[in-house]
């Protein structure tokens, strides 16, 4: 989907430092969301794609508010209430609890995990169909417009590049993260020019971007 | 100016983190054990520690490099480290030619179980939205001023592959054994944005 999260080219955002000792989690509260996030895909019954796309749908706001670990937070709330396994509200209401704040919590959650088959574990699949593309094919990657889960960065979108690599096949992230089956495809590095990307005037470089065979089309 | 969608007053993250953990607790869905354990291991057993052996051994090992570039997954295998965002590692080596950097532009993919959870400037917007755009300039302003002869490639880690840079070995480090380079070589040399020195 187009939404913040699809950064890649977008102005505005300043520059940035590298701390070479900041330390893993800044505050204890990071770590516990990041493991809660971790263990939220397993106890939703959900994914790694899913996961991601929740990233995706936190308002813009909520993505930045609370930093790195605060998506994280959001997210695991968000396939947890999304499968029923919590309310919707239980996790604000608690906290208000915890503040002393005298609020009614929600009550219990109907279970709605997602039914769906996989494959089997990780995102990797060996799969029968030979690849569509060679190395040094010249493609474009599909001026695709995707209201739900995707990995096609936009700012490649309708943009021309030559297969550099064919790496292992893998489940459709657009599939997975909506349950719909696994449509496991074939994964290439495609390398753009920058100047194809960002025009004439473009800093010099090549960029290798992973795509799934259905987000590619000859040329 | 949009409307804030969040609820007024909203409770601060740490306090929101207490609430689900304390709502999943009592449904026996998750304990502070395996909590802590899992924060544990990020914080003590897998960092960059892991990748800069790997890297310190392809220096040392011309076999081991062979295999490395040849078959990630299996090279960093033979240190056991393998796991969850490390299902296909790619490794890119730097040269007196080309620079490469690493980038998820979507969200924070990394190869956990080289370098552990990415840093705050990987998962920063000014990195992730400005390294495909201009990344010559961008490194410059965090430290690293690629030289102008060398060729600069971006990967954006839009799939399932993990990419990993094999930094140039510093000269005037002959004498080193693995450990000693080991310990030269830093998280921010195994992403591209900088270089390690002797």
């Amino acid at each position: 989907m187009d939404g913040l999260h699809d950064m890649g080219g977008k102005q505005g955002w300043g520059t940035v430092a590298v701390d070479p000792d900041e330390p893993v989690f800044a505050t204890e509260w990071e770590g516990r969301a990041f493991a809660m996030g971790a263990m939220s895909g397993g106890l939703s019954g959900t994914n790694l794609d899913a996961f991601r796309h929740a990233l995706e749908r936190l308002h813009p706001m909520e993505y930045l508010i609370d930093g790195y670990y605060g998506r994280w937070l959001a997210c695991a709330e968000l396939l947890l209430v999304d499968s029923g396994i919590i309310p919707a509200g239980a996790v604000e209401a608690r906290a208000q609890k915890l503040l002393g704040n005298d609020v009614d919590e929600p009550t219990e959650a109907v279970e709605n995990k997602p039914q769906y088959e996989r494959g089997g574990g990780g995102s990797l699949r060996q799969i029968d169909a030979a690849p569509g593309f060679a190395v040094g094919d010249k493609v474009r990657a599909r001026d695709m417009h995707v209201s739900g889960h995707t990995r096609m960065p936009s700012y490649i979108r309708g943009r021309d590049g030559v297969v550099s690599a064919i790496r292992p096949a893998a489940v459709l992230p657009d599939a997975t993260a909506h349950f719909t089956g696994e449509d496991a495809q074939h994964v290439y590095t495609v390398d753009f020019d920058s100047t194809t990307l960002w025009g004439p005037d473009a800093e010099p470089a090549t960029l290798k971007i992973d795509l799934f065979e259905s987000y590619m089309e000859a040329r | 100016m949009t409307a804030n969608p969040l609820p007024e007053n909203r409770a601060p993250a740490a306090i929101r983190t207490e609430a689900l953990e304390a709502i999943l607790t009592e449904k026996g869905l998750v304990n502070a054990g395996g909590i802590d354990g899992l924060i544990n291991r990020f914080v003590n057993d897998v960092g960059p520690m892991n990748g800069a052996r790997v890297v310190a051994k392809a220096w040392a090992d011309p076999e081991f490099k062979e295999r490395l570039m040849s078959d990630g997954t299996a090279a960093v295998g033979e240190f056991g480290f393998s796991g969850p965002q490390g299902e296909h590692i790619v490794v890119v080596e730097n040269s007196d030619d080309t620079h490469n950097v690493v980038v998820c532009t979507l969200c924070s993919c990394y190869p956990w179980p080289l370098l552990g959870l990415p840093p705050n400037w990987y998962k920063d917007p000014a990195y992730r939205s400005r390294v495909v755009r201009e990344p010559r300039k961008l490194l410059g302003e965090m430290g690293l001023d690629v030289a102008p002869e060398k060729d600069i490639t971006v990967w954006d880690s839009s799939a399932e592959n993990r990419y990993f840079v094999l930094p140039q070995r510093p000269a005037g480090t002959e004498d080193l054994d693995e450990e000693q380079l080991a310990a030269l070589v830093t998280r921010e040399a195994m992403v591209g944005v900088a270089v390690v020195q002797a």
